[in-house]
């Protein structure tokens, strides 16, 4: 494979984000967009997010959500603790099962747990959460460089991609190698702006090496239609701690997992 | 006599440091490893033997660090161990916080602010009101405690307030309410609570109760289980003896596994009545709170 491709977090029933996100890439040159999970929860109407991965022919990696809801199992394996973020993770899981038509959940079901594939002579993995395990939160501020070396060792890969905490971020590793969080669709990332975000990945040729190159990694932010969503998601009664989010660009719930500067970084 | 399964250690993750061994300026009744001002059954880690196994364990990959003791703070070289950890990861220090000094908070603002990773605080306070804190922690220690969450307030930090659980599982909600509403009255605007089970060992047992032969996990308990709720699955701890399984059992004679991190890295039996609270709690001594098992 060869030129630009592109990274989709969570998508979290955001089906308006995923349309601007897609619209967006097409503007890019993009050979190429990857999901990597987490495709229910938070928003309104699961079902409109399918189609539009399935017709973009958008590779997609199994989440823990997408693995509850395909087996439809009691809860969303978030990995939360605190019993009020539990409480409102139950209540979108409650509704995005619902909600999820059969023939969906059949497909999830059947989702790799990880992709890999070889870009531009690099050893590319996918995953959701980590590579050893599909809910674990890597965190910017509490994971050090030391263990991402050693995980992308292990894992004999040159790019590392996950999502699932919410919060995109980069670590260039030793010899051009890389761990990425890419971000998600699905919600702000509690920094009090309504955009989200995705990822591109393309080579840089470097003039002073000849024949080199590195990897260049952008974020991209996408603005699309928060206050149609929003008033979607009040008129199928989801819960205004979520609305907020959406509306404000803050985190309302799921905050007690966060460390201390994440959590210093947003409002509540 | 039940036969004991065994643990394998997976993956390094986090590294803890027993920075002041077992002393201690309080002697809380419940303390699982009875520490106090005079127990020096394990002391102090110097300087330079933190630096040593910071720098071993980043050959192997460590995610993360703890210190925890006793009161990490009465070694007096704590401070320039954690400015000189912050630089290679994330920090957690796990205090009383009724010694805390300005002028150390604020370098380890500064450290922090310079580090790419989080410091994180655990304190210790184990109920909303000193009538309920202080039978179990010493005379005034609500007090002093809350003055310290106060002062890590005003240095930038957000405290985990971390309580043991000595109350019926039914009452937790009000507890955990109250106590939200009392750490807000004092300045705390957003509090974090972490609510650990009780481990009936050391103060505990002499308090309470003791483990019971049954409290053991068994072969078949462990099929099916998620190992890595475990914390011998992927952490160890150093002490001023050499590198133990778990902050839990730092003086339990099976629970020594070595002088270097590298000899530590085998598998671990569970034979003590404090892996079966850890089989049932799940991740105890992880920053997030572990699960409340419903009765």
């Amino acid at each position: 494979m060869n030129g630009k491709i592109a990274f989709f977090g969570g998508i979290y029933n955001n089906y308006l984000a995923l349309e601007a996100a897609i619209a967006d890439a097409h503007g890019r040159d993009i050979s190429q967009i990857y999901c990597l999970g987490d495709l229910g929860a938070f928003g309104p109407h699961p079902d409109r997010v399918f189609p539009l991965l399935i017709e973009n022919g958008i590779q997609t990696v199994q989440g823990n959500y997408d693995h509850s809801i395909g087996h439809a199992l009691e809860d969303c394996q978030c990995g939360y603790t605190d019993p009020r973020d539990n409480h409102f993770a139950s209540l979108s899981y409650a509704y995005t099962l619902e909600n999820t038509s059969p023939e969906y959940r059949h497909w999830m079901k059947q989702l790799p747990a990880e992709i890999r594939f070889t870009w531009q002579n690099r050893s590319v993995l996918l995953c959701h959460g980590s590579p050893r395990k599909t809910n674990e939160f890597l965190w910017e501020s509490t994971t050090s460089t030391a263990f991402l070396e050693r995980l992308a060792d292990e894992q004999d890969a040159d790019i590392i991609l996950g999502t699932h905490t919410g919060l995109h971020w980069h670590r260039r590793l030793e010899n051009d190698r890389h761990f990425i969080n890419v971000g998600v669709l699905g919600r702000p990332e509690n920094d009090g702006t309504t955009n989200v975000w995705y990822t591109v990945l393309s080579v840089e040729e470097e003039e002073k090496t000849q024949g080199n190159s590195s990897v260049s990694v952008e974020f991209i932010p996408v603005r699309y239609d928060y206050e149609k969503l929003a008033r979607e998601m009040e008129a199928e009664n989801i819960p205004e701690e979520f609305i907020e989010t959406i509306r404000t660009g803050w985190w309302t719930t799921c905050l007690e997992i966060l460390p201390a500067k994440e959590r210093r970084a947003g409002k509540y | 006599m039940l036969l004991q399964p065994t643990v394998p250690m997976a993956s390094l993750d986090e590294l803890w440091f027993q920075v002041s061994g077992t002393l201690c300026n309080l002697k809380c009744e419940h303390c699982f490893i009875s520490c106090s001002p005079v127990n020096d059954t394990f002391g102090y880690l110097s300087y330079e033997r933190v630096m040593r196994m910071l720098k071993e364990s980043v050959e192997l990959g460590v995610k993360e660090y703890y210190f925890t003791g006793g009161e990490p703070f009465l070694n007096r070289e704590l401070v320039p161990m954690i400015e000189q950890v912050l630089k290679v990861g994330p920090v957690t220090v796990l205090t009383n916080g009724t010694v805390l000094k300005a002028d150390w908070l604020k370098r380890l603002q500064t450290a922090e602010q310079n580090s790419r990773y989080s410091l994180e605080f655990r304190v210790s306070i184990d109920g909303p009101t000193p009538e309920m804190n202080d039978p179990i922690r010493g005379e005034r220690t609500f007090q002093r405690a809350i003055n310290g969450v106060a002062m890590l307030c005003e240095y930038g930090f957000l405290p985990i307030i971390t309580i043991t659980r000595t109350w019926e599982e039914n009452e937790e909600d009000a507890i955990l309410d109250s106590f939200r509403a009392v750490l807000k009255e004092h300045g705390y605007h957003r509090p974090r609570l972490k609510v650990l089970p009780r481990l009936k060992m050391g103060g505990e047992e002499k308090r309470t109760e003791g483990y019971t032969p049954l409290e053991r996990i068994t072969p078949e308990m462990m099929e099916g289980f998620d190992v890595s709720q475990l914390l011998c699955n992927h952490s160890r701890v150093v002490t001023d003896r050499g590198v133990a399984v778990c902050p839990i059992l730092i003086e339990s004679e099976s629970a020594q596994m070595g002088e270097t991190l590298k000899e530590s890295l085998v598998d671990f039996p569970l034979l003590e009545g404090a892996c079966y609270t850890c089989y049932q709690y799940g991740s105890i001594c992880a920053n997030p709170s572990s699960k409340k098992v419903e009765a």
